[in-house]
């Protein structure tokens, strides 16, 4: 049918010139690391070091030198420069790897020697701090009460601020919403929850409650919304509000209908993410929400507690089977913060604009 | 329901700075006048101002009259949102909803001012993709998200969507410049087609295509960077390129410019 068509002129014949050098086989960085690793476990036997920690930045440094010796030799200066920046990146990742990896790995056995039903569905009532038993029920409706009343706040006026911010928000007020907003994020967690307790608790008069340990979090979620909402609605191109205004569509719901549709996905993983960064909060719980051992499932009046007020608690008091439990509620509070983070994902994913493929 | 547009001293500005000057000009009714100029010489923020979008910029405002059939579009009671629902609009990128499907892309307009029928929806999206000469490639796929047809598709779903809201004067800013010679062809058809009903406008930096596609022609320059653009002269296309008036034009249109 069709014939391949060809450039008449010849190939040039192949031949080595001055643009190639000798190469390092592409296997040698895993080689040298193999070798790093087996050199600071050696050295660190030797040396009849105790930590595995140092070891390991023995491993690193012998790892980084050997890569540049290695590479000068074999190759030149500039590869030899760039394998030893390569290097770096590698060790670095595995430095900030490593924590997280053994974080994890503590938490999840530790954790599953305690976790089951029973301990999902049982609260402390009537276990003495010192016996094993029990459970979180309580700390894990009070975290998802707590948690919800703050979502419930903060998501929509982050939503709205961000909105404002992005859409309307021109010359000093936007400036000055956009300074304290900076401001909030950084106020730590305690002095919300001061700042709860002063106005809610003792201007106001009303008890501890898991409403007003929701508050404080809501406090210090709304930054968070905000920025995280702000950067989505700045990535919607201005043509698609063009578009839209364009064919006589008001502001309003353009913003409405074509730009929060658009972002929606991005927004909704920011106030995931929100949420998950204040499930952990202890400080402003343990001022406001008090903790207790009993299950309160209203959280307007009364105490209530929440996991991380629970994992505080259970490891101050100290006796093995409290701080099995701490351990155990740990990794509820992990596993919970994750599955609300890949929630934000499928959502992210799930919303995100179609590519037609 | 082709209008009329005459307009009468109109400056525009981006803050303080002044873009447009003093532009005056008749646009016919169904017919298509085209805008040519170099650069930054104030073609499309022209453009802009006939439909009130040019406010939309931060810091755009605009002095003069635009008359759309003797209505001022920038008297004080008149709102900007019903002279877009009159005045359409075609910009320079492709630009469809990427969260709605090609159906929704076209009724969008009609659906996000809440004036429709039902049952007139699914009528009034095929005779605006018909007439946008998109119908018989999309309509198998009407479900599908707009942002998976080629880029010429996308232009023609944008103009289908313009069209949709039987808008009485469609203003197209290049709408051809991002596209390959095949689909600018398929746009420049449908130009042709489309000045029966509407008044159309279009911004161009191809003379040949101002030349193939309009009846009137704008010429817009600027004395010098930064300076604010004019309206040098508007003529019947035939006598812009072979006999204009100004001899800037000629320089411009014959490649002797600057």
């Amino acid at each position: 049918m069709s014939q391949l068509v060809q450039d008449k002129r010849p190939v040039a014949t192949v031949r080595s010139g001055p643009l190639s050098h000798a190469r390092l086989p592409r296997w040698a960085p895993a080689a040298i690391a193999a070798g790093s690793i087996a050199a600071g476990c050696g050295i660190g036997l030797a040396a009849g070091w105790q930590s595995r920690v140092q070891w390991g930045m023995i491993a690193a440094l012998v790892f980084v030198l050997a890569t540049y010796v290695i590479t000068t030799k074999v190759e030149n200066s500039r590869q030899a420069k760039d394998r030893v920046a390569t290097s770096l990146v590698w060790v670095c990742f595995v430095l900030a790897v490593v924590p997280l990896f053994s974080l994890a790995w503590v938490t999840i056995t530790k954790g599953l020697e305690v976790v089951d039903g029973y301990f999902l569905g049982h609260s402390m009532n009537g276990v003495l701090d010192a016996e094993p038993g029990g459970g979180i029920y309580h700390a894990l409706l009070g975290t998802i009460e707590q948690v919800l009343i703050a979502a419930v706040i903060a998501a929509p006026v982050g939503l709205l601020t961000a909105i404002y911010l992005v859409e309307y928000g021109r010359g000093k007020l936007a400036k000055a919403v956009t300074f304290f907003v900076d401001v909030m994020t950084g106020i730590p967690s305690i002095v919300a929850g001061l700042f709860v307790l002063a106005t809610w608790n003792l201007m106001l008069g009303f008890g501890p409650s898991g409403f007003a340990g929701g508050l404080a979090l809501a406090i210090l979620m709304m930054p968070v919304v905000v920025r995280s909402t702000e950067e989505m609605l700045k990535l919607v191109p201005n043509e698609l509000r063009e578009a839209s205004l364009a064919l006589g569509v008001p502001k309003w719901r353009t913003i409405l209908k074509v730009v929060l549709p658009t972002a929606i996905g991005g927004i909704t993983t920011g106030v995931m993410l929100a949420v998950a960064r204040v499930t952990g909060e202890t400080a402003p719980v343990l001022l406001l929400v008090f903790g207790t051992k009993l299950i309160n499932p209203n959280p307007f009046e009364g105490a209530q507690s929440s996991l991380p007020l629970y994992v505080y608690e259970q490891y101050a008091v100290g006796t093995d089977a409290s701080i099995a439990r701490a351990w155990g509620a740990a990794l509820v509070l992990i596993a919970f913060v994750m599955i609300l983070n890949l929630v934000a994902r499928g959502i992210a994913r799930w919303k995100a604009p179609k590519t037609g493929k | 329901m082709a209008k009329r547009i005459d307009v009468s001293g109109l400056t525009a500005y981006y803050g303080s700075h002044k873009a447009i000057d003093d532009i005056s000009m008749t646009v016919e009714p169904r017919s298509v006048t085209a805008f040519i100029g170099p650069s930054g010489c104030g073609k499309s923020t022209f453009l802009r101002t006939l439909n009130r979008m040019h406010e939309v910029t931060p810091g755009g405002r605009v002095e003069g009259k635009v008359l759309l059939d003797d209505e001022n579009l920038y008297a004080k009671d008149v709102d900007p949102v019903a002279v877009r629902r009159t005045v359409g609009m075609v910009f320079q990128r492709p630009n469809p909803f990427p969260t709605m499907s090609i159906f929704d892309n076209v009724a969008a307009g009609l659906r996000l001012n809440g004036t429709y029928k039902k049952n007139q929806l699914a009528e009034i999206v095929e005779r605006s993709l018909r007439g946008a000469n998109l119908w018989n490639e999309v309509k198998d796929r009407l479900n599908k998200p707009g942002s998976g047809l080629s880029g010429g598709q996308q232009q023609r779903l944008c103009i289908a969507r313009a069209i949709a809201v039987e808008p009485d004067v469609l203003l197209m800013d290049e709408p051809c410049s991002a596209l390959d010679p095949i689909s600018t062809l398929a746009i420049e058809d449908l130009i042709g087609e489309l000045k029966e009903r509407f008044t159309i406008v279009i911004v161009t930096h191809n003379m040949q295509q101002a030349a193939r596609v309009s009846d009137r022609t704008a010429f817009f320059n600027l004395s010098a960077v930064g300076q604010p653009g004019k309206l040098i002269e508007i003529d019947d296309t035939e006598r812009i390129f072979a006999n204009p008036s100004v001899q800037a034009t000629e320089d411009y249109i014959s490649g002797r410019f600057g």
